[in-house]
């Protein structure tokens, strides 16, 4: 198969992927993790964008490597945790978690392979990355998925009464 | 032109990742952490459907996964500086009884 120009990008952004997962699990430093996991979420974000989403490849960058990972930030450095003392957990476990983690990833690649998924992902036409279907994307939002939106709002609001709810302290409570 | 299977095997990969960071951290912010990395490998995987099958429900449904997940973040998190108050510490080995 030729190289083209979609599919060097997309092997620079896998590798770049993978390796800033691998860095998030290895890395001793809280802060170091958190940072790995936001390039992983921006490389994931350019891969939306390959695949013609361009709202929720923005939306990722806004919410995930934005908000959520803000949030992440603060309440390390609010507890000021960022570094742990080795695990004094089963000494097997280490061992155990590579054993488990390749087992999954090799069942996961037999049933890609065996799917035999064999459709191919034309490079993103004009029209996909434009405003238009930007534009019919929220149609279907507001019409043939109206009601899981709502609910959506409605899960959000507990969210956010229940964290407060949480971490409020009460006078004269343990809190 | 990227076969949609090569996706399939980065998303694989990352989800992999994240199950084996479960497994093996005991801080639990990381642990957290991985659990984003399973929740945005599902969503990859969903982003390259719906472009396989040239429709937006994919993307809608992804869009609704970032929803829950913000939700579950405001929530763990939460939970997890209440912890910290009145164990003042969020190792997951120190993590062994119910009540506070």
């Amino acid at each position: 198969m030729p190289m083209t120009m979609d599919m060097f990008v997309f092997l620079v952004l896998a590798f770049v992927a993978v390796a800033s997962a691998f860095g998030m699990l290895i890395s001793r430093n809280g802060i170091y993790a958190i940072l790995f996991l936001v390039l992983n979420f921006l490389t994931v974000a350019v891969f939306y964008l390959l695949l013609g989403a361009p709202f929720i490849a923005l939306s990722q960058v806004t919410i995930y490597a934005g908000a959520i990972m803000v949030l992440f930030l603060f309440v390390i450095m609010l507890l000021g945790t960022d570094k742990l003392p080795p695990s004094t957990g089963l000494s097997y476990q280490r061992v155990a978690t590579y054993v488990l983690g390749g087992l999954l990833l090799a069942e996961i690649g037999y049933w890609i392979w065996r799917g035999a998924l064999t459709g191919v992902i034309p490079p993103p036409s004009a029209e996909l990355n434009s405003m238009a279907s930007i534009q019919e994307m929220s149609l279907m939002l507001f019409s043939q998925y109206l009601l899981p939106f709502e609910v959506t709002s409605i899960l959000l609001l507990v969210a956010m009464i229940g964290a407060i709810v949480l971490t409020i302290k009460q006078k004269g409570g343990r809190g | 032109m990227v076969p949609v299977s090569y996706y399939l095997v980065v998303s694989g990969i990352l989800f992999s990742i994240g199950a084996m960071g479960v497994l093996l951290r005991r801080n639990s912010l990381v642990v957290f952490m991985s659990i984003e990395l399973m929740l945005n490998a599902g969503n990859l995987a969903f982003v390259a459907f719906a472009r396989m099958h040239n429709t937006f429900s994919g993307q809608l449904f992804v869009f609704f996964v970032m929803a829950v997940a913000a939700a579950e973040v405001a929530v763990g998190l939460a939970l997890i500086v209440t912890i910290f108050r009145t164990k003042n510490s969020i190792n997951l080995d120190q993590m062994n009884n119910l009540k506070g």
